[in-house]
């Protein structure tokens, strides 16, 4: 089967680049899947769970805003924070959940307001999907 | 002359001083290991966001309604300078010449008629510009607390500069840091990072070379996401840049005081055994001139 190159960088380092088969990214207007030769594409992420398909291997991990550039090339993301899904700890993702919960209850505008409950949902569906893989791992 | 005690006493402090320049240069150079490798580490982040936002702005530049982050306000009659220093002194010239190159790009605008605004990264460069600049500057970030530089640091000032530029507060921001070279060369560097200066030729290339991408959500959006976020990026490895170079600059400054320490104490040496040698034949001759006497 045919591969493609796929990077992700952090601001830090770079924190993966090889061959994969299929990566599924959590674009802002919603996930799309990654096979080799896909057409040209740069979009936004949201806060979600981007997952790396490699023969058998199947990596999950969790990346927080950045962007997602797919060219001729490969697939770059290039993503503010990314963890692996497993190493994600559960109660700081919860604390920072309900600081952002705190800070969206101070938000000056409608506007912002809407876009903060936007990236809240997003993030509160991440704690749920991550919750349910940690437990199905244990 | 000296007395005897007095030489011992100056070879003894000089030796001490030795001992801790040796040691600086020893962290130093640990720590610019450290800096290199977080400064390398950064690059490929930095690349990309460059490509893609040559890439973007390519097709924006130009339309109208261009976000002002990269069109520019379209007058010059503000400049904000943000001057990245360190936070700690012995380290030869690099914070001086930092602040030097920033001093004579605000001596020139003002003189030129334009309002100069100053924020401050890192308390040697306030120290510094405070003495002549202290109407100018409107703001100083310490990181002084912060055991490493990461991308939040980064991002901080990131948003403290763009909530300034969409309040009106000033139309070109430079950035001023140092580059890192080599151990012994950190070029200091001024920066323009509002409007960004993207280089022509790059984004011509990318222009005829990269096929026509799909942008999901649309351009705009993208951009208004993108360049606050290459903002951020251009100060974090400014950042890098100067935690390399200081360490660098360090290493280099404390290996001549170490240097110079020895040599020093070469010299208080010969003095001091110059001296008890005179002391000792001195004395010889007064107890054989007493004995002849008798």
């Amino acid at each position: 089967m045919a591969t493609f190159k796929f990077e992700l960088v952090s601001p830090a380092k770079l924190l993966f680049s090889g061959e994969v088969d299929e990566v599924i990214v959590p674009g802002a207007e919603g996930e799309f899947t990654v096979l080799p030769m896909h057409a040209p594409v740069v979009s936004t992420l949201r806060p979600g769970i981007l997952t790396v398909k490699a023969g058998a291997d199947v990596k999950r991990l969790y990346v927080c805003g950045g962007f997602a550039e797919v060219n001729e090339k490969g697939l770059t993301i290039l993503a503010e924070d990314a963890t692996a899904a497993e190493d994600v700890n559960m109660t700081e993702f919860a604390a920072s959940v309900s600081a952002y919960e705190a800070k969206l209850a101070s938000a000056a505008s409608d506007e912002a307001r809407f876009k903060m409950a936007e990236t809240l949902f997003q993030l509160k569906a991440v704690q749920a999907q991550l919750g349910g893989g940690g437990a199905a791992a244990h | 002359m000296a007395s005897l005690k007095e030489l011992r006493n100056r070879i003894a402090s000089v030796k001490a001083t030795q001992k801790i320049t040796k040691a600086m240069q020893l962290v130093a150079a640990a720590k610019l290991r450290r800096a290199q490798m977080a400064a390398e580490a950064a690059r490929p982040y930095a690349e990309r966001m460059d490509a893609i936002l040559a890439n973007i702005a390519g097709k924006v530049a130009g339309q109208a309604g261009a976000p002002v982050l990269l069109a520019g306000t379209g007058k010059d009659d503000t400049h904000l300078l943000l001057v990245c220093t360190a936070e700690r002194g012995l380290c030869g010239a690099f914070n001086s010449s930092i602040a030097r190159l920033a001093r004579e790009r605000a001596n020139a605008l003002i003189a030129a008629g334009k309002t100069v605004k100053i924020i401050c990264v890192g308390r040697k460069g306030y120290d510094i510009l405070r003495r002549t600049f202290a109407k100018n500057i409107i703001d100083v970030i310490d990181l002084r607390g912060a055991r490493y530089i990461g991308y939040e640091h980064a991002e901080e000032i990131a948003q403290k500069v763009v909530a300034r530029y969409e309040a009106g507060e000033f139309d070109i921001c430079t950035l001023f840091y140092s580059r890192f070279k080599s151990v012994i060369a950190q070029i200091p560097t001024a920066q323009q990072i509002i409007p960004p200066q993207l280089p022509e030729t790059k984004t011509e290339a990318a222009g005829t070379n990269t096929p026509v991408y799909e942008y999901e959500p649309d351009e705009d959006e993208i951009l208004a996401e993108l360049l606050p976020r290459n903002l951020a990026t251009q100060v974090f490895r400014a950042l890098l840049e100067n935690a390399a170079s200081e360490q660098g600059a360090r290493m280099s400054a404390m290996d001549s005081a170490t240097r110079n320490a020895g040599d020093m104490i070469k010299k208080q040496t010969i003095t001091y055994n110059r001296t008890r040698q005179a002391m000792i034949t001195k004395e010889l001759i007064e107890i054989i001139s007493g004995a002849e006497a008798l």
